[in-house]
């Protein structure tokens, strides 16, 4: 082994070992890992991953030709954390995995453009803003029916082609919700909240985030959106680029002032986790812990302020069956489970129905549908099973990027059979109005 | 592996299907006990026809196989000790049907023992044997285990439900043992002899399984106690009252403490014992039974007991119990679970030797159990990494071995011998070891299948943990 290897697996160890122990390989992670359930061997199991960074943190086995693989191919969805009977801190030993990964990682073209997309695209705003114009006018121009009718695209990457076509339209550049302003609530004021807007949602979806807003201002809450905040990193940190997602971080904390505020309202469970673990994610930095403990604590899911202020003043019914895709980040991190069934099952004329499973992911975590497609669709497959099985008519989810997945899955596995796709909050606001 | 088997491998099953990489590798080298070895290949077999060609081949290069299912054995059941292939039995799940006419089941060796419990319940069958692995454990590991829990006492062990097996030998032979008939005494009882056999005499690839009617109705009551003798009265009494509980839990001051601890829930932290009484059965019977247990238990001296009003609030009762191998998880990182079995009169003499055991080595030390069965599990927590703690811990191993042995009782009740309990074997059972051994030898000549467990290695008398 040579010397930057070996300092490697010390690290890993330091980072990781002790976590690891904790795990008394009782095999009650198996059941709920959704990629131990498609592939169906112990190494793509909760288990098998937890091992693997024992073994590579002991020096046994390599931790690139042998322990990258098999964490690379996990979703990151954190179900196995819900299912342990000792709490091994699953999330904690993934992310140090990734880390050491992306050190010793030697360059490949894709992972260098991913890199860069994530260091210099994603946190910042102008280039998101720049590729949000970018699709926008796109779609306008109706550039993208031609591109998506010779299936152009899908020469490129077939992947990337499925979901250039199940994007959302998005909102002219003008439409955009300003930074920087209050947006205050036409009734009596219960309260005020920071609105975290997500770097990809609100570049490329858009309505959502004014939806938000027009939410929570219908049950009284003013809203105010802080003008320099930043990507929250989730996407940094499942890449293993943990200094970054720590830089990213302190910047939000500098940026939301906890004080004078009620709470850190956000729409996307993904981030929303994220920013759940600012406190675990600064807990070594002493000079940053307590601002991130107060960050975390106030930092919630939409859905939770709309039933701690609800009800909604419905105008409208739904007709049809609604069931529910709930995003594992809302569930298994931040543990929001019940708010948003509560706010679909108190829809006018709806008939909520949950799906056979409803809890296991979607296969879309984070960017792996794009990295690894084939194995994402294996997953999502039967998830469309069971949507069908309901025999609903809409699917709702609580994350754009979930929201992207279910998109893709109607269209490629239930195409025969009508379904929509909503974020919950779309939806709800349709009946408001 | 040599290249050439490995070729010969692929001939028989497809390349997807065999995993050879060292990541594979580790992630099989491991169950829930805590050894690790290293296999040389895994194998993910789908058919009984695939099994029978591999365990041939095999036989042709003396190549050691080791059956695994979920890996969920608590003594090294699946660990390939000797290297060779692992049979990865876990994907083996084709089949898994439930017979209402002839109240039976037939599933595949890899499928999933709650699964069972779910597709008989929803038929008004039962399948009793209910290990808390169950959720994840297969039915072929638990066959080959012998596996139960707390129903024991009223509805046996696994054994008790398994008729009939299709079985690849040792040597490669595809064979069928019992059938679909509950009453079968033609021949020699091969079903019997394979259930517990702890995949030694052969790879299961089908189990038929007896259900029974599913019971109406149950009821819960949990009760404390200030002195450990008084649970064990209340145990017997309630037992000498001809009532037979469906299950009948324990849990000593250390565990009750523990849970406390890691979940408050209001248990007394002071008490010295808590048993959980269930019992199951027409629901006016069981209503006339649990109070029975009730007026026993305060008449023993219960400093509290408490029935379930409804599902909730059994839950809870059920909650505490369950929650006692995670809460007592977080006193060290080392958990060693052992389960020694006494006649249950022996009960209370045999806790009395485990804290002399405790006291002298001077160990956390912590028992809870299925008190009707007399079926103990005294959990030792250290942290492995402390060697000289562990050379203490081996020496208590060996003492709760032997006093259990010398109280009448057994070195296993549910979780097998593997490896680590092999030293102990010729204590309990002497010269009925050796005709176990030449049982062994004569259905594997060529000691192929999962060598190196249950029989102890010449002159080896002790567990070596560290
Ligand atoms: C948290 C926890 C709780 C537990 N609770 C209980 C309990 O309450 N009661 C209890 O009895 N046990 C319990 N166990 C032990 C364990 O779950 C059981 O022994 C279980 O039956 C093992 O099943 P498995 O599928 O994991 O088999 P494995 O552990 O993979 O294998 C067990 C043995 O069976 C052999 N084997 C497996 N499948 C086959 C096959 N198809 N053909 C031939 N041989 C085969 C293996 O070689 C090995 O010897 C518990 C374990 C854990 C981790
Ligand atoms: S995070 Fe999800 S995919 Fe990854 S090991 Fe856990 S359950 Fe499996
Ligand atoms: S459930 Fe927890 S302790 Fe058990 S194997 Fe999975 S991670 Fe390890």
């Amino acid at each position: 082994m040579s010397a930057p290897e070996i300092q490697r697996h010390n690290e890993l160890f330091e980072k990781a070992f002790s976590k690891t122990n904790l795990c008394i390989q009782c095999g009650y992670c198996l059941p709920a890992c959704p990629t131990y359930q498609s592939m169906g061997t112990e190494t793509a199991s909760p288990r098998g991953r937890i091992n693997l960074v024992k073994m590579a943190a002991e020096g046994k086995i390599d931790v690139t030709k042998d322990m990258a693989g098999p964490i690379d191919l996990c979703l990151g969805c954190r179900a196995c954390e819900i299912a342990c009977p000792v709490n091994v801190p699953y999330g904690q030993i993934l992310e140090a995995a990734k880390e050491i990964i992306q050190k010793e990682k030697p360059k490949k073209t894709k992972d260098h453009f991913v890199h860069l997309l994530l260091t210099k695209g994603f946190t910042n705003p102008k280039f998101l803003n720049l590729i949000g114009d970018a699709t926008w006018l796109y779609q306008k121009s109706g550039l993208n029916k031609l591109v998506q009718k010779t299936n152009a695209i899908n020469l490129v990457a077939k992947p990337l082609g499925f979901f250039e076509k199940i994007l959302p339209p998005v909102q002219k550049p003008s439409k955009r919700t300003k930074r920087g302003e209050w947006y205050k609530t036409e009734r009596e004021c219960k309260g005020k909240v920071a609105f975290f807007v997500g770097c990809v949602t609100d570049a490329m979806m858009h309505e959502t985030n004014n939806n938000t807003i027009k939410l929570l201002n219908t049950v009284g809450l003013d809203v105010f959106i802080p003008e320099k905040q930043k990507c929250c990193g989730a996407l940094h940190a499942h890449q293993g680029l943990l200094s970054e997602t720590k830089e990213l971080a302190k910047e939000n904390l500098d940026v939301f002032k906890t004080s004078g505020i009620d709470y850190i309202v956000n729409s996307a469970g993904g981030c929303g986790a994220m920013l759940h673990e600012y406190r675990e994610l600064l807990h070594d930095e002493p000079e940053w812990q307590q601002k991130a403990e107060a960050f975390s604590k106030k930092s919630v899911d939409v859905s939770v302020l709309l039933v701690k202020y609800g009800p909604l003043p419905f105008k409208r019914e739904w007709n049809g069956i609604i069931t529910y895709q709930p995003s594992c980040h809302l569930s298994n991190v931040q543990g929001v489970t019940e708010e948003p069934r509560q706010l679909l099952r108190s829809i006018p004329g709806a008939n909520f129905i949950e799906m056979k499973d409803s809890d296991s992911c979607c296969a879309s975590g984070g960017i792996y549908n794009l990295i690894h497609y084939e194995e994402s669709s294996k997953i999502l497959a039967s998830k469309m099973e069971n949507v069908k099985n309901t025999e609903a008519t809409t699917v709702v989810t609580s994350n754009p990027g979930c929201l992207l997945q279910m998109k893709h899955g109607a269209d490629k596995f239930a195409k025969d059979y009508k379904i929509e796709t909503s974020h919950l909050v779309d939806l709800l606001v349709k009946l408001i109005d | 592996m040599e290249k050439s088997i490995v070729k010969k491998i692929e001939e028989i099953i497809p390349k997807e299907r065999i995993l050879k990489e060292l990541s594979d590798r580790y992630s099989y080298s491991y169950d829930a006990s805590f050894g690790e070895y290293l296999p040389d290949i895994v194998l993910q077999p789908a058919s009984v026809e695939e099994i029978s060609l591999l365990v041939k081949l095999a036989n042709e290069y003396r190549i050691p196989v080791y059956p695994r299912g979920s890996g969920t054995s608590l003594s090294g059941g699946p660990l390939p000790v000797y290297g060779g292939m692992v049979f990865d039995l876990s994907q083996l799940k084709e089949k898994l049907v439930i017979d209402k006419e002839n109240m039976i089941a037939v599933a595949s060796a890899g499928i999933i023992t709650s699964e069972i419990h779910k597709k008989a319940e929803e038929v008004g069958l039962f399948y009793p044997p209910d290990p808390s692995s169950s959720n994840v454990s297969t039915i072929g590991g638990n066959l080959l285990e012998n596996s139960s829990g707390p129903k024991g006492l009223k509805y046996g062990t696994t054994k008790e439900y398994v008729i009939g097996l299709e079985v690849v030998t040792p040597l490669g032979e595809i064979i069928r043992t019992g059938g679909k008939t509950v009453k079968n005494v033609t021949g020699f009882d091969l079903t019997r002899l394979i259930v517990g056999s702890e995949g030694l005499l052969g790879i299961v690839t089908e189990v038929i399984l007896r259900l029974i009617p599913k019971p109406q109705a149950k009821k819960t009551m949990l009760a404390t106690f200030s002195k450990f003798i008084d649970s064990g009265n209340a145990v017997t009494n309630v037992l000498a009252a001809g009532i037979l509980p469906a299950a009948m839990e324990f849990m000593d001051n250390a565990c009750i403490r523990a849970v406390e601890h890691y979940k408050p829930s209001g248990l007394p932290v002071e008490a010295d014992a808590l048993v959980i009484f269930e019992i199951d059965g027409h629901p006016l019977a069981i209503e006339e039974e649990i109070e029975k247990c009730r007026v026993i238990c305060n008449k023993n001296g219960a400093t509290s007991v408490k029935i379930a009003a409804n599902d909730k609030e059994r839950d809870e009762i059920w909650a505490a119990r369950k929650m006692v191998s995670p809460a007592i998880t977080q006193l060290g990182p080392t958990k060693i679970s052992e389960d020694a079995t006494v006649p249950r009169s022996k009960i209370p003499e045999m806790m009395e030797c485990l804290y002399a055991i405790r006291d002298k080595y001077n160990l956390t030390l912590v028992v809870f159990g299925h008190a009707g069965d007399g079926n103990l599990h005294p959990n030792i927590i250290t942290d492995k990494r402390d060697i000289e703690e562990m050379k203490r811990v081996e020496l208590a191993v060996s003492e709760i071995f032997e006093s259990a042995i010398k109280l009448g009782g057994t070195l296993s009740g549910e979780h097998g011998i593997g490896i680590l309990k092999a030293p102990y074997m010729e204590l309990e059972l002497g010269h009925s070891l050796e005709l176990m051994k030449s049982i062994k030898q004569a259905w594997d000549p060529n000691n192929i299948l999962n060598p190196g467990k249950m029989f102890p290695q010449p002159g080896q008398t002790k567990v070596v943990l560290t």
